[in-house]
């Protein structure tokens, strides 16, 4: 393709992707470095149903003029990212010196927002990731050796999780492992411990979070492998087949090589949403057991607070995040495609 | 003509009431935004009933109405123009200058007002109250009969209550409690600091100072009191805990005067939960005087970024929501207690009124008040497992509080 033919084509999309994904992010960016102005507060005297008191409000004139002269807010260089919030490395730095034991500082960790909600997103997304290629996988061989007829339905019903909204599908769960709801109750019955419960055990509750992670997101492995297995080259299996082999070396020796690509693919997808996780925790109510990234975004946008600098650098955290994690995938494509243009 | 002439002074008389009553505005745009407790689905009913002609009237009444109000309301114009909110809501609207002070629409339309009703900051009209509200005690007076023991009146009794309930083995879990973490978990711990008689700031200042005697002794009796909830009380709000009781699982709980009145107006809620249904005020705790609880008013705003004519037409309806001839209903003169004038207190009302004439303590209206509350239902839910110790968890939410109140630009 010439060079100029390529630019009109690709024109639209780069607009596009200038419009809604670098100017957000270079937006986000800049706000992580700003924070609102020092506030000007006065004491009032403030009169209601209950009477008058004496409360301190914020100086709206004062600080309307403040604003009017540096718009943008006060700028702080990194310190966001380094405060308690975020990377902390005074508190970091105070639990290395003060802990004697690697096990002491990692609690301590733990006890920092940024940490406890990486520790569970890291395990969330190592742990979700592989099981649902693997149940992905084990479902699509599954379908793609029913009967025709059987098929179609087999195919429905294992998308049903997918289908369902995030949000919808965990309140759902959460109703049913509730500990009068039906799964609740029947785990109870099953461990012979009517105090047993989900929601209120840290380590059952990251249990319930990575099964419905699975659970959601496996339907996606699912329907990338069983379109890919139906270009799994017939000659080959048949060869193999004829060589003697049984059903799990054709799977091991043939189709599994030629759905590599596929499984990069899957894996490099579902590592960004998992690494992103949110619905489940708050579907599920689970942020006393677990956070996340997502999660203290959400939470610092919450309207009475409004703390935009810090989920702003959450966010770039979130994005470097992401970037780190990919590396590995991204380097490979990189090779490739340098190989390829020798 | 003697008839004619009576006629016609009876018409120019019904015309003078009802320029004195609350009337509709002819024209402009009205959109609320609120929480969605029935006695704020009234007033959105209400307001609503004002659409036609040139007026149109949208209401959003949810749970979540305090993370979307500001957003809603900081463009311009913007996309609401009357947020519904309550004492502690409102400093969010303040801080961000979105709401319009009200002197000049009272006095053209605020004639069904009372002086009581009007909030005002630094002598300027912000908003206008229309209900109060409380957390208070309710409980199953039957359960307490068959257990033998007295309506609690401190917490202290409700331990003993609840322990005497579970050891003759008419309930697991007698205690009820709106103990979700974050914004509930939060809310319960500033009801029993303030009944400890202890205090959020520094005076005049946002430094915090929940770190002591009084904190501690207040999330012990949380942990006590946790000991006879449901197991999953961490993740029960005041929705999930209505659920437990109406379904007879709970016979003694600390509940809003809001959700009260209507506790028991469900389908499948049996006869023993319904009769046994009893109100009381609220408790106090470690022998003091303070109610372990805080005052609440319910109210309207207006927002700053919008015409006058749509902030007039907002008011106007608004006024007509609350006017006093909704109380003739008698289902909506239970759903709250009314700061209307021509209010009476109904049976629902006892647990408010209590609370308001015991000395509770109104909830703290200060600008960086939200970051505490917000501290505080992070960083709670380690102590209320049991995962660390009470001044362990006190120091995590200040340090929570002043990282957030230090970008905030609150302290230095």
């Amino acid at each position: 393709m010439k060079h100029r033919t390529f630019f009109w084509f690709f024109a639209p999309t780069a607009l596009a992707m200038l419009i809604f994904i670098a100017a957000p992010i270079v937006s986000v960016v800049l706000q992580s470095f700003f924070t609102p102005h020092e506030a000007v507060l006065i004491e009032v005297e403030n009169c209601g149903p209950f009477g008058c008191q004496i409360e301190t409000t914020i100086d709206q004139d004062a600080t309307a003029a403040i604003r009017g002269e540096k718009p943008l807010g006060r700028f702080v260089g990194g310190s966001i990212y380094l405060d308690r919030g975020h990377l902390a490395t005074t508190e970091v730095a105070a639990a290395w010196r003060g802990s004697d034991s690697m096990g002491a500082f990692f609690d301590e960790l733990g006890d920092l927002p940024f940490y406890r909600a990486i520790g569970f997103t890291l395990v969330y997304t190592f742990t979700v990731t592989p099981l649902l290629i693997i149940l992905g996988f084990a479902i699509a061989v599954g379908v793609n050796s029913l009967h025709k007829r059987l098929k179609g339905l087999a195919i429905f019903f294992s998308l049903l999780p997918f289908i369902v909204t995030p949000l919808v599908g965990s309140l759902i769960m959460f109703w049913m492992i509730d500990s009068r709801g039906i799964l609740g109750s029947a785990l109870q019955w099953m461990a012979d411990d009517p105090t047993l419960s989900l929601k209120a055990s840290t380590s059952l509750t990251w249990i319930m979070l990575i099964v419905y992670g699975v659970w959601h997101s496996a339907p996606f492995a699912f329907v990338v492998f069983y379109a890919g297995l139906q270009t799994v080259p017939q000659d080959t299996l048949e060869s193999a087949q004829i060589d003697g082999a049984s059903r799990w070396q054709q799977i091991r020796y043939v189709v599994l090589p030629h759905l590599m690509p596929l499984v990069t693919f899957v894996a490099l997808i579902q590592l960004m949403d998992n690494f992103r996780v949110f619905e489940p925790i708050f579907g599920f109510s689970a942020q006393a057991h677990a956070t996340s990234l997502s999660w203290i975004i959400f939470s610092d946008l919450n309207g009475e607070t409004r703390q935009l600098s810090a989920a702003a650098t959450t966010s770039v955290l979130t994005i470097i995040g992401v970037a780190i994690l990919l590396m590995p995938v991204l380097v490979r494509t990189w090779r490739d495609f340098r190989g390829g243009a020798h | 003509m003697f008839l004619k002439k009576i006629a016609i002074a009876t018409a120019v008389s019904l015309m003078g009431t009802t320029a004195m009553a609350a009337a509709c505005p002819d024209a402009g745009r009205v959109s609320i935004v609120g929480n969605e407790f029935p006695a704020i689905q009234t007033i959105g009913a209400g307001a609503s009933a004002c659409t036609g002609g040139s007026v149109e009237v949208s209401t959003n009444l949810t749970a979540d109405h305090q993370t979307i109000n500001l957003p809603g309301m900081i463009s311009s114009p913007a996309e609401y123009t009357s947020a519904i909110i309550a004492n502690s809501s409102i400093v969010a609207l303040m801080n961000d200058d979105v709401i319009r002070p009200l002197g000049d629409l009272v006095a053209a339309h605020g004639a069904d007002l009372k002086p009581n009703q009007l909030i005002t900051i630094n002598g300027e009209v912000m908003a206008v109250a229309f209900m109060a509200n409380a957390q208070h005690l309710v409980y199953r007076a039957d359960v307490l009969a068959e257990a033998g023991v007295e309506v609690p009146s401190t917490y202290e009794e409700m331990l003993a209550a609840a322990e005497k309930i579970r050891s003759m083995g008419l309930m697991d879990n007698p205690v009820g409690g709106a103990y979700a973490a974050g914004w509930n978990l939060a809310q319960e711990f500033n009801n029993m600091y303030l009944g400890h008689g202890g205090e959020f700031f520094a005076a005049g200042s946002a430094e915090p100072t929940i770190n002591n005697e009084q904190g501690v002794a207040t999330l012990e009796m949380m942990k006590s009191l946790s000991a006879y909830m449901n197991p999953d009380f961490l993740t029960h709000d005041s929705n999930a805990t209505n659920a437990e009781y109406r379904a007879g699982n709970v016979a003694l709980m600390n509940m809003w005067g809001s959700r009260a009145a209507t506790m028991t107006d469900a389908d499948g809620v049996s006869d023993a939960v319904k009769d046994g249904f009893a109100i009381a005020g609220p408790m106090t705790v470690a022998g003091g005087d303070t109610p372990a609880s805080t005052l609440w008013w319910d109210g309207f705003t207006v927002a700053k970024n919008i015409s006058d004519e749509d902030a007039e037409a907002t008011f106007m309806a608004m006024v007509k929501a609350i006017e006093p001839a909704i109380l003739d209903d008698d289902e909506i003169a239970k759903q709250a207690v009314w700061l209307i004038d021509g209010y009476e207190p109904t049976e629902a009302a006892v647990g408010v009124f209590a609370a308001a004439n015991s000395g509770t303590i109104p909830y703290p209206m200060l600008p960086y008040m939200g970051l505490m509350h917000s501290a505080l239902g992070a960083e709670l839910a380690d102590f209320m497992q049991g995962k660390e110790t009470a001044e362990q968890a006190l120091a995590d939410v200040e340090a929570a509080y002043i990282t957030a109140a230090k970008e905030k630009g609150f302290l230095n």
